[in-house]
């Protein structure tokens, strides 16, 4: 091991309360020289304010085109254990639900091979192993697929289907309208030469929400946000309504107020909601879950488009499908997101998101092309300019 | 050693649920947080589920995933999950084993909390610790932030809840663009071109389309590109295409901040967050300026916002002219969109206040 640099500067954030990653690398690195050089690249960054990595990094394992985000030091002269420090990105079991069995092999396993560093977990949802080097990865795929419980795959990286992931669910939430944890782990079996395999113009990722609460953040961090929904009428229970308002609770300030349909009303008695106007958004149900349930008619409302900014500027996902029955095996799903990546594959430009290219080539292009009507639900208002096409079958022809 | 299985997928979630959770299955009749960081579900069984939340810096070691192994071991069966905010929950389906997993949680510094009005965990990205991108670090900030709002982890006394997440480039990988409070790294300089490698190093079709402004243009006679640096807002996205286009300027990279953003559909629906302060400076290992700015926004909103008011209900009702007004932050030129959809949020409208 080389000769421990001396960090004053992250010393700082071992002070304080909250939990300090400094701590954690320095834990790490009690065992891990690649741990002990990333104390010591880092502190260097925080003397020069600026990063030590490397521009990018092609790093794998066999048979995958994903899964490993290759990094290297750009001073290894003065750091030779994090010359290499890639990240292995492990496909998370649905919901981040863990039994310590499972857990403790992964640890087991990262101190053989890698720096004992991981974050729990990436933004998409993998299982990040946080520092190794080349020849360490096929080995440690080997092993960790291998495992006789438990086994663990890799996750996504690079131009394909990104690791799916989910909210806890009705394992644990009162709240879940459809299977979010069954969906998640179905799509990503189903789809697998996907995830591994990079095919497709850019990135693409699914992730799935039990309720319009979005848990996962669907809408902002999602090419296909499935959010649970339901049509019917919301389930209301008048003597636990009556009991909120006994305890003090301020229905009609912080629910009737705050109905963004203004459908509910209150007469001191009874609560009324006209579900024909009811939007769904789940507040009054948020604030008194022992007296109102979702309705019996579930399903999903399907999203598209969610991306950061890079390039056309920041999207949300909107509504492409208001409502979608989801029962395994999940066929008119799969069915949809095969038709929609297949006219993208076809169409995107190299780098282009699918909300992008829904963008650029319009909605009726795409409408048409997965079989899908236009509804008013797709829309916040229908379009104030006139520059509208028509199909050629549309007007007559000579 | 035996050859990698492939295509096996994640382990089956089904494997990893506690017995409370697979024999309640979607069976959960109603929730409450008992105190801060303390949930309880009970299912139509009657059954009940405790959860313990803890805070985590996310970027952890092995040895602390041991740890929390051990307690879940000893408190939980042998089952603990991980939320969409990095935190770890402790799934107890014991009543009395709450108070001493609590106990030894207080004994390990591990702090219990991040339920209701609360400031929760910050959704964060890779910083200098394993990104080539970065325009500022973002373990660093988010432990100093942290520590600072540390109280409104451990109690539920804001108005309503508050999301705090930080990216450390305009990638914005994670939240930042739909949190009530987002802090984001920027660079503020045009790149510098390395004409004579470029064209070993990278594709310029690529390039030239991956800018937003069309800023860059082939360069034939130098096998290289140009940047029209009047037309470049220093988003970096070249360079993460290109090796050979430097954006990173420690004398210029810093932080802004942006507000008002939220994901869930409860009241107003999910919004955007929005540039409140476009310049603070990279101040490790401590950015006091960030730090300050942020808890700023949280106590003015917290001492303004109606009961139940998330920030962007509470900017909603009050107005942007007055959110800067009462929160004494400057207006720019900066916080005047240009991009595409610019004219989109100017005010088409007599309907102002003073």
């Amino acid at each position: 091991m080389t000769e421990a640099k001396k960090t004053p500067l992250l010393d700082e954030l071992e002070k304080g309360p909250w939990p300090s990653f400094v701590t954690e690398i320095k834990k790490a690195a009690a065992n891990s020289p690649s741990a002990q050089d990333l104390l010591g690249q880092l502190e260097l960054s925080y003397e020069d304010k600026k990063g030590h990595w490397k521009h990018g990094g092609l790093v794998g394992v066999m048979g995958y085109g994903g899964g490993v985000i290759g990094r290297y030091s750009d001073i290894p002269e003065q750091f030779p254990n994090v010359e290499m420090f890639h990240t292995i990105r492990l496909n998370q079991p649905s919901g981040w639900y863990y039994n310590t069995k499972a857990l403790r092999q992964i640890c087991d396993l990262w101190e053989k091979y890698g720096s004992g560093l991981t974050n729990l977990h990436g933004s998409t949802g993998d299982l990040v192993l946080l520092g190794t080097r080349t020849e360490n990865l096929q080995p440690f795929f080997d092993e960790v697929s291998n495992l006789e419980e438990h086994p663990f795959d890799l996750g996504g990286s690079g131009s394909n289907l990104r690791t799916p992931s989910c909210c806890a669910g009705p394992a644990r939430c009162e709240f879940a309208l459809i299977d979010t944890t069954d969906l998640c782990h179905d799509l990503t079996n189903e789809f697998q030469d996907y995830l591994h395999r990079p095919m497709w113009p850019y990135k693409s990722k699914i992730k799935i929400s039990g309720c319009p609460n979005d848990c996962v953040a669907s809408i902002a961090r999602s090419d296909f946000s499935i959010q649970g929904t339901w049509r019917d009428d919301i389930k209301i229970d008048q003597e636990a309504v009556r009991a909120y308002v006994a305890e003090g609770f301020d229905i009609q300030g912080l629910v009737i107020d705050k109905c963004p349909t203004k459908c509910m009303s209150w007469d001191g008695n009874e609560l009324t909601i006209d579900n024909a106007n009811c939007t769904r958004c789940m507040h009054c149900i948020n604030k008194m879950c022992k007296a109102l349930r979702p309705g019996d008619d579930r399903g999903a409302t399907i999203l598209i488009g969610g991306k950061a900014p890079i390039l056309q500027g920041a999207m949300m996902g909107w509504v492409i499908i208001p409502f979608m029955k989801l029962e395994p095996p999940y066929t008119e799903l799969k069915e949809f997101l095969e038709k929609a990546w297949e006219w993208w594959d076809e169409n995107g430009k190299t780098r282009e998101r699918i909300g992008e290219l829904i963008l650029r080539l319009g909605m009726r292009n795409f409408l048409r092309a997965v079989g899908l009507e236009p509804v008013p639900q797709m829309v916040n208002a229908p379009r104030a300019n006139p520059f509208f096409f028509w199909w050629p079958e549309e007007t007559v022809q000579d | 050693m035996a050859q990698a299985r492939t295509d096996i997928g994640p382990p089956l979630y089904k494997d990893m649920l506690p017995p409370i959770c697979k024999e309640n299955y979607g069976k959960w009749r109603y929730h409450e947080i008992i105190k801060p960081g303390v949930l309880v579900h009970v299912s139509e069984t009657g059954a009940k589920l405790y959860t313990v939340r803890a805070g985590s810096p996310r970027l952890v070691s092995i040895q602390f995933i041991r740890e929390i192994c051990d307690l879940a071991d000893k408190y939980c069966g042998g089952y603990l999950r991980f939320t969409s905010r990095h935190n770890v929950e402790f799934l107890v389906s014991e009543e009395a084993n709450v108070e001493p997993l609590l106990a030894e949680l207080a004994a390990k510094k591990i702090p219990v909390g991040g339920t209701g009005n609360s400031i929760t965990n910050i959704v964060h990205t890779q910083g200098w610790v394993h990104c080539h991108t970065p325009a500022t670090d973002a373990s660093g900030i988010v432990k100093s932030v942290m520590d600072e709002l540390f109280e409104y982890f451990t109690t539920m006394k804001l108005p309503a809840k508050l999301r705090i997440a930080l990216a450390c480039c305009l990638n914005m990988c994670g939240a930042v663009h739909c949190s009530d409070i987002a802090i984001l790294g920027i660079h503020r300089t045009v790149p510098k071109i390395d004409h004579e490698n470029l064209h070993k190093m990278c594709e310029i079709p690529t390039l030239t389309a991956s800018c937003p402004t069309a800023a860059i243009r082939p360069n034939p006679k130098l096998k290289s590109i140009d940047i029209k640096a009047d037309r470049c807002m220093y988003c970096g996205n070249c360079y993460t295409m290109c090796p050979s286009v430097q954006i990173i300027d420690p004398k210029n990279d810093a932080v802004s901040i942006w507000v008002g953003g939220k994901i869930s559909n409860s009241r107003i629906g999910p919004r955007f967050s929005r540039l409140a302060i476009p310049f603070l400076p990279n101040n490790p290992p401590r950015w006091p300026e960030v730090v300050e700015a942020v808890k700023h926004l949280v106590e003015v909103w917290a001492a303004n916002a109606q009961p139940g008011e998330r920030m962007a209900e509470w900017i909603d009702r009050i107005s942007w002219e007055k959110f800067f007004e009462i929160t004494g932050l400057p207006f720019t030129d900066k916080h005047i969109d240009d991009f595409t959809l610019a004219q989109t949020t100017f005010r088409c409208t007599t309907q102002f206040k003073w």
